[in-house]
Order: C-alpha cells, then structure tokens, then sequence
C-alpha cells in the first residue's frame, strides 16, 4: 500500500508551499488559458508570454489541492524559454509519466520504472517528484490539469494561426 | 467511548449489521464518513437481495409461473413498505427510478414538458444539487422558462424575506429539503404553502432527507418527492418518486417501452395505469427488494431514533471539532444541531480539501473532498471545493474522534 511519503514527496511540498510563477500576465499580449477539473472544482489559470514560438514568460493562478498546485509550479519553472515544440515534447513525457500502468498500481514495482512508452529521452527533472502519483489513481487529474489546459491553450492557438 | 446514558441507537450493536464496517484499510479500523454520498448496507438488505436471486429471481408481471408471480409479489411488495415509509396515500403513488436524479428528470420532463410555456417561472434555490438545477436548465433550452433563485443568510438557511415575490406567479418551486453541503434542513412545509398559494406545483428533493428523518408526505406538502434508495442503507441502481395521485394520472409517460403500456398499435398506444405507466422495461427488481429491506431496516430501528441520534452526533461533532481546532477550522452551515443533519462542509486552516481527504484515507476515514454536485453553492461560498464528513445510523463518537485526529495530523503534515 503506498503512503503518503510517496505521493508528497518533500519537493512538491516545496513548490506547494512557495509556488514559482504565480499571478497574472497582462493579455493582450498575454494568453491565458483556463482548465477545470469537473471532479474536485479544482480550476488552473496560465498564462502564457509568446515571442517568435518560445515561451518567454508564464505565469498560474486559479485554486487547487497541493498536487495541482505544485505540478502547476514545477510545469511553469519548465517550459519557461522552451519553444512551443519543445513545450509539447515535455507535456508528452509528462503525461507518459502519469500514465496508469497495472503492475505500478498493485506496487510490485516500487520504484515505478518509467512506463516503455514514454519512450522519450526528454528529462524530466523535477518533474520526477510526481511520478508517485500514479499510484493514486483518482490523483492523476489534479497532476495533469495545468498541463493539459497547457497543451489545450496551445493547440487552440495553433488551430486559430491556421485559418 | 463507553458512554452509558441512555441513547437513541445502540451503535456498537448495530455496526456489527454492517459487514463493511469490519474491514480494516490501511491498517486502521474503517471509520466511514461519507453516508450523505452513499450509506453501507446491514446484511439484511444484503441478505434479502442474496436470498431474492438465489430462490424466486425472474422477470415481473409478464409470467404466470410461480417464479414470476414471487417476483412481482416482491417488486410490489417493496413498493408497498416505501410508500409506507413515507406516509404516501397509495403504492401508486410510489414510481420506481434509477435513482433520486432520474426521478426529478421524470417530472421536470413529463410534467414540465405538459405544463410549461414560454415565459413561466421556475423557483430553484442556490443550495440545489445539480440534480435540481441541471434538468431545468436543459429544459429551458427548449421552453424560454425563467430561473429564479432562493438566496442564503449567512448560517447557510434558505433566506426567505422575498419568499412571497420570489413565488408570486412561479408555476413551479422545486427545492432540496435538506441540503447535501450544509446539512441544512429547509422549511419545506412553509415553502410549499406559500409556493401552493401562489398556484405553483411543488417538488422537493428529499434525497437526503428521507433517509435521515421520520418522513409524512403529507405533512411536508409537496406534489413530488423525490429520494434514492444507496442513501438509506438500500441498493444503487433504485430510487423513488413520489407524486400526487391525480397529478401523476395526469402527466404524460416519460421513458416509453415493454411494461408501461396497456396496448400498443401502430398507430399509437395507450399507456398502463399508475405506477407502471412511469416504469419503462425490466425495473431494478432485486434492488426493490433491498430496497424494501432497508425500509424494514430502518423502520426497526425507528426514524425518531434515527434523528434523534444524529442530532446527537451532530452536536458532538460540532463541540468537539471546534474545541480542538478553535478558529482553524469552519464548518458550513447552521450552528444549531435541530435545524440541520449530520453533514459537516469543513474547511481546515488553508488546507486544500483533497490533501485533507488524502491524509485521512491513510487512518480509514473516509469523507468526501470537491463540490458534491452543488457547484453554484460552491460559487456562493466562494470556495472550489469543501472536505465533506457525513454520518449515519452506524457512526458515532468514535468516528468523529478520529475525524479530528485525522485533521491534526493533516495540519501537521502540511504545516508551512
């Protein structure tokens, strides 16, 4: 049975507690994008700085629960000065990292091996931290809402670009 | 605790009904707190259903062997001990549903669809589940009927100085008896006298109301109520509405198919009477009859003692909690253990409700962290989400104590 050491690990705490990158971005010129998850109530804002398809600033608001909160934290320290491309080479490694796999779920791998199909070299440094809350499943959501309402904002805006 | 005074319900006795009740998670005894979601069920519900599959199971009112015939005996039986229960004028009165959201579906739909126009006034409250909120805003899509809302005083009461402009001209008032966040018992007598006063039908949501107070249809007043069987110690998958005689003759079928018509041609068919006219395919039979089992259940322990002891629990809860954690915590709803029921919406220093929900599930307990199905309320508060505590027949000290153990020890662990 995993315990709470796993999921709260002292570097989400961390960001939990100081989180990096709050506030607001004046839009325009500034995007902001806004994701909910319908399950808690939980709703993240980013907001995004673009210049010539890199990330030059971001910055969260919105209310969540501590695993929200702090992979919100970490994603903003991440895809700081990351181009757009690189942004969702990061969301895929992330969302591979957070994805369920059975053997992790029963803890016969307490170590949680990097799932094969994340396949990716991409480091995920800090990131990492949050790999223990795929052994609490109804977790996953709050670790993936910024990322997500990241990866969202941004295809939309690429959808807008090409029409 | 040992307590011995004399008390509404002999918990220590009655939790051994609940097999659930003696799992350990974690390690820990399983301290369950989060009934206002779903109730556990005593073996003898269990047991009926068990026994109901084992020895008379097959499908109703369509054989005449003897199988069939115990079956619909025991679907209409079941019927009989909810309308009891409830103090309903006839079994006719009593439709079958999935569940309390399915049967206010059922009238906002039939009812609603028959007897709204454009224009008409519908009279919601802000402390609604979505039940009650959602299927009049998908039928407002269709008929430009209007939303009024019932707004709250500060405790969390329904706040009712405007109650006589609120219904004047609505057609229909339809609110919660007690609410899921708060625990707040509404005045549902006085909302329906004034709302039938002003020639509007009344529906109230007693999904968590009926399991936890003696309910009197015909004291509350309403045209329709509307409950769910998993809330009081009965099965998922059934729930009841009830409903006026003459106005449920009155109203069109809602889901049409096999059971609820007397002949199909076609060109056309003619619906059954009451109550099958509303129950459209094979019912939830083995659930009606746990169902049923859970009325018995109930009724043997008696729904005065059933309040009474919660008002109990709810007044410990509410000492207690505050005692320890002083202005570190705020628990929604009125102060007042007899003007609520024995759910406790907490908010716990800057504690987010999940982290909350997460450090007690390691010591077993169970509550239940986001917006429990009332987001507007959520927005009234002003908050995403609350940690939801809720207790029932089978909790008592013990459980709360563990509560709040459970919250030191989440404030420790998040401590800045």
């Amino acid at each position: 049975m995993p315990g709470l050491e796993d999921l709260y690990r002292e570097i989400i705490l961390d960001h939990y507690r100081n989180p990096r990158n709050r506030g607001e971005l004046p839009t325009p010129p500034a995007h902001r994008f806004e994701g909910f998850n319908p399950l808690c109530g939980d709703e993240i804002l980013v907001y995004v700085d673009l210049e010539d398809g890199v990330v030059s600033d971001v910055r969260i608001g919105g209310q969540g629960c501590s695993i929200s909160q702090s992979s919100a934290s970490m994603m903003s320290a991440a895809v700081k000065g990351k181009t757009v491309a690189e942004v969702r080479d990061l969301t895929t490694a992330f969302k591979g990292m957070m994805s369920i796999h059975e053997t992790q779920l029963e803890g016969t791998d307490e170590e949680g091996e990097p799932p094969p199909d994340s396949g990716s070299d991409i480091a995920l440094g800090d990131l990492e931290a949050l790999r223990g809350v795929v052994k609490f499943p109804v977790r996953i959501k709050c670790a993936t809402l910024s990322w997500n309402t990241l990866a969202q904002g941004l295809d939309e805006l690429a959808a807008d670009e090409s029409t | 605790m040992a307590m011995t005074r004399d008390r509404a319900l002999d918990t220590t006795r009655l939790r051994q009904d609940f097999p659930i009740l003696g799992r350990e998670v974690n390690g820990h005894r399983l301290v369950y707190l989060d009934s206002a979601g779903s109730a556990q069920k005593p073996r003898q519900v269990l047991d009926a259903m068990d026994d109901f599959y084992r020895r008379s199971y097959a499908n109703v009112h369509r054989g005449a062997y003897t199988l069939a015939n115990e079956a619909s005996e025991a679907l209409e039986s079941a019927r009989e001990k909810v309308a009891h229960f409830i103090g309903a004028g006839s079994p006719n009165e009593v439709i079958f549903t999935k569940n309390a959201t399915e049967a206010m579906n059922l009238v906002v739909n039939s009812w609603g669809r028959a007897n709204l126009r454009d224009g008409d006034v519908v009279v919601l409250t802000v402390l609604e589940h979505h039940a009650n909120i959602v299927p009049w805003q998908i039928l407002a899509d269709q008929i430009e009927i209007e939303l009024r809302w019932v707004p709250l005083d500060h405790q969390g009461h329904l706040d009712l100085t405007a109650l006589d402009e609120l219904v004047d001209g609505a057609k229909v008032v339809s609110f919660s008896a007690m609410s899921n966040v708060l625990g707040t018992l509404t005045p549902v007598r006085r909302i329906a006298d004034a709302a039938r006063a002003a020639g509007a039908m009344v529906m109230v949501d007693a999904c968590q109301f009926v399991p936890h107070n003696p309910t009197d249809v015909a004291e509350l007043g309403a045209d329709f109520i509307a409950f769910s069987a998993h809330k009081m110690c009965g099965p998922t998958g059934i729930g009841a509405l009830w409903g006026r005689e003459a106005m449920l003759d009155a109203m069109p079928p809602f889901l049409g198919g096999g059971s609820m018509i007397s002949d199909v041609r076609l060109d056309g068919f003619t619906p059954a009477p009451l109550p099958h006219k509303f129950e459209a395919g094979t019912p939830p039979i083995a659930e009606a009859v746990g169902f049923g089992a859970a009325v018995d259940y109930l009724s043997a322990l008696g729904m005065d003692s059933v309040r009474r002891h919660e008002v109990e629990l709810t007044s410990y809860a509410l000492r207690t909690l505050t005692e320890r954690f002083g202005d570190q915590i705020a628990i929604s709803g009125p102060s007042e253990p007899a003007e609520r029921g024995g759910v406790f919406s907490l908010a716990y220093r800057d504690l987010h409700p999940h982290d909350i929900s997460q450090v007690l599930d390691e010591r077993a307990v169970c509550i239940r962290a986001g917006h429990h199905c009332a987001k507007p309320l959520m927005r009234y508060m002003g908050v995403g989400a609350t940690a939801r505590a809720s207790v029932y027949v089978y909790n008592d000290e013990s459980d709360i104590d563990a509560l709040s153990e459970g919250l030191e020890a989440a404030g420790e662990f998040f401590a800045f």
